[in-house]
């Protein structure tokens, strides 16, 4: 059986699996970009601040993603919830120092401008600050999608969904039928999938960011 | 007074305005007392870091002063929300600060749509603030900031600024950072705006020349934007207060001052012998030698000086129309006393002066200038001995 006869058969499972990965990427960026952004936003005025919640941030991107889950097993068991907890925790350094970076970058003058013409601390961090920061955190967020489809593939470790259990299966039966098959599935799999969500930032970007700022 | 109508702008009274910042001893600005008439330009200008912008920005509370009052239009402003005061006091600044993500449209409509203004009459204000500022809005509308000039992102901060038609203008070095072509035709449109708006405007620069040019009152402040002079500019430009301001107005101060003056203050002189052009040379020579002249101006059926002539040419000539010299440079009695003296130089001496419809008036020369200014220097000692 050859890779494309064994993804015909199997279309069923795949694509489920597939679509799992996908979705648990996509909510797990989601969700660290809220948090992301929250403390960017929080800390972006004070220098001690940024540096501190950068450093931690950075702290948690340097421990292994498999003993992470290794960790967190013990604390909230297996399946979904140590998946999400993990993709979170390091997802959340591109975005907030995108966030940091983005929002220390606007020009004082605009700042000093909106204020003065009358717009309230809110609004300038929703209608100035945030605006022209986006595009920052939007490549973020990108940066953290992307690491996030290989990390998801680890999660099956912990019994997360996803395309991580066809290659793990995979690896684990090697010799023995359609093992090269399934562990090359699962691979490819994530790699179109990885190519198929740029595709949709790039999409995001152009509709989101406003032609003035655009590079 | 024809003066005090249509006046949109509010006084502004700075009652011993400090700002002092924590941790250091000085204070940055020190105990500022003035008054800002309504509908007037008054100019804070000063050398860097005196304070100035630091005063200007205590009026819209974007610094909050450490004591002291300030009311606008005989409100306290300290009294009010500071989001409510700015949305009522424009404020234009250097390099613009326009929202570079927001097309010139939606930065114009800020303001008013902080205000809660319907959307249609925003849409007009927008077209009416841009043909104000001299942008066409069919053709501006929808650009973003970066698609722009210097210059016109610089009219766009103004009619950013105006949108609400607010009373009160502060503007913190707007023409800063364009080219000096530019800034003097932002700086004359401004004037041209204000001729209309009668807004109050207070205006930071340290450019002493702009001042003078755009100035109705000037405040030079010293460190700790201490008031060394507030007055007009004639008045600062013939007797300065101090040293300081002396040094600050620098060199060639009667030369600013002739920019001040406009042909129709000074004692022009109606000397010339004049002669329309179709009298005969044979009868104007009769009555050039009666009364003892050298030079005739020739005018044409609309009294307006056409030539010079010389009492010798006037022998051989057939006609008033051939003879003598076209007249070069004149002066409109609307003109300055610098460009009056820039017409006398080169026409060697003297100047002939038009009027309204550019008929002969009078002649002006080198010595009814020395005379104004050395008047004008006169009065405003005696002024501030008096006072």
């Amino acid at each position: 059986m050859n890779l494309f006869d064994y993804v015909a058969d199997r279309w069923d499972r795949l694509s489920l699996q597939a679509w799992l990965h996908v979705s648990e990427v996509v909510q797990s960026t989601i969700i660290a970009a809220v948090l992301g952004v929250l403390i960017g936003v929080a800390v972006y005025r004070s220098p001690i601040g940024s540096a501190l919640a950068t450093a931690l941030a950075s702290t948690i991107l340097t421990v292994p993603s498999f003993a992470l889950l290794g960790l967190l097993i013990p604390v909230v068991g297996l399946g979904a919830t140590p998946t999400v907890i993990a993709l979170v925790l390091y997802a959340l350094l591109p975005i907030t120092r995108n966030t940091i970076v983005g929002l220390g970058g606007v020009d004082p003058a605009i700042r000093d401008a909106a204020r003065g013409i009358g717009m309230s601390r809110v609004g300038v961090l929703a209608r100035v600050e945030l605006r022209l920061a986006w595009p920052a955190i939007l490549a973020g967020m990108r940066v953290a999608t992307q690491m996030l489809m290989g990390i998801a593939v680890i999660a099956a470790y912990a019994k997360g969904p996803g395309l991580g259990g066809e290659v793990f299966s995979g690896l684990v039966r090697a010799g023995s039928a359609n093992a090269t098959n399934q562990a090359l599935a699962g691979t490819l799999g994530v790699v179109i999938l990885a190519l198929l969500l740029e595709a949709v930032y790039f999409l995001i970007a152009r509709f989101t960011v406003s032609r003035g700022i655009r590079g | 007074m024809a003066d005090t109508e249509n006046v949109s702008g509010v006084e502004i009274q700075l009652d011993n305005v400090t700002k002092r910042y924590p941790g250091s001893r000085e204070p940055a600005v020190r105990d500022v007392t003035m008054t800002i008439p309504a509908g007037k330009i008054v100019i804070l200008v000063g050398p860097s870091g005196c304070g100035k912008t630091t005063t200007m920005r205590m009026i819209n509370r974007l610094i909050e002063p450490s004591s002291g009052t300030i009311t606008i239009g005989g409100e306290d402003a300290l009294r009010l929300n500071a989001d409510t005061l700015r949305r009522k006091v424009g404020y234009a600044i250097q390099q613009a600060g326009l929202f570079p993500h927001f097309t010139v449209a939606q930065n114009i409509s800020v303001v008013p749509g902080l205000l809660g203004w319907e959307r249609g009459r925003i849409n007009d204000r927008v077209d009416e603030m841009m043909d104000l500022v001299g942008l066409d809005p069919a053709q501006y509308r929808d650009r973003f900031p970066r698609q722009l000039s210097g210059g016109q992102q610089q009219r766009v901060g103004v009619a950013r600024a105006l949108a609400a038609d607010p009373p009160v203008l502060l503007m913190d070095e707007p023409f800063g950072a364009v080219d000096p072509i530019t800034r003097g035709n932002l700086q004359d449109e401004l004037l041209r705006l204000q001729t209309d708006l009668r807004k109050t405007i207070v205006f930071v620069t340290h450019d002493f020349d702009e001042a003078v040019k755009l100035g109705d009152k000037i405040a030079v402040l010293g460190d700790q934007s201490t008031i060394q002079q507030y007055d007009t500019p004639e008045a600062i430009l013939a007797n300065p207060a101090n040293d300081m301001v002396a040094g600050f107005v620098g060199a060639g101060a009667s030369l600013k001052q002739l920019t001040l003056l406009r042909v129709r203050d000074v004692d022009y002189e109606d000397i010339a012998l004049t002669a329309p052009a179709d009298e005969s040379p044979a009868t104007l020579r009769q009555r050039m030698i009666e009364q003892n002249r050298t030079y005739a101006l020739v005018l044409d059926q609309r009294r307006r000086p056409l030539r010079w002539v010389h009492v010798r040419a006037l022998s051989t000539a057939s006609s008033l129309t051939g003879a003598g010299t076209p007249v070069g440079d004149s002066v409109s009695t609307q003109s300055t006393l610098h460009d009056a003296l820039e017409a006398i130089l080169a026409e060697g001496g003297h100047a002939v002066v038009t009027g309204t419809r550019g008929e002969y008036v009078g002649m002006i020369d080198i010595t009814t200038v020395t005379d104004t200014i050395k008047q004008l220097r006169e009065e405003h000692e005696a002024g501030s001995a008096a006072s």
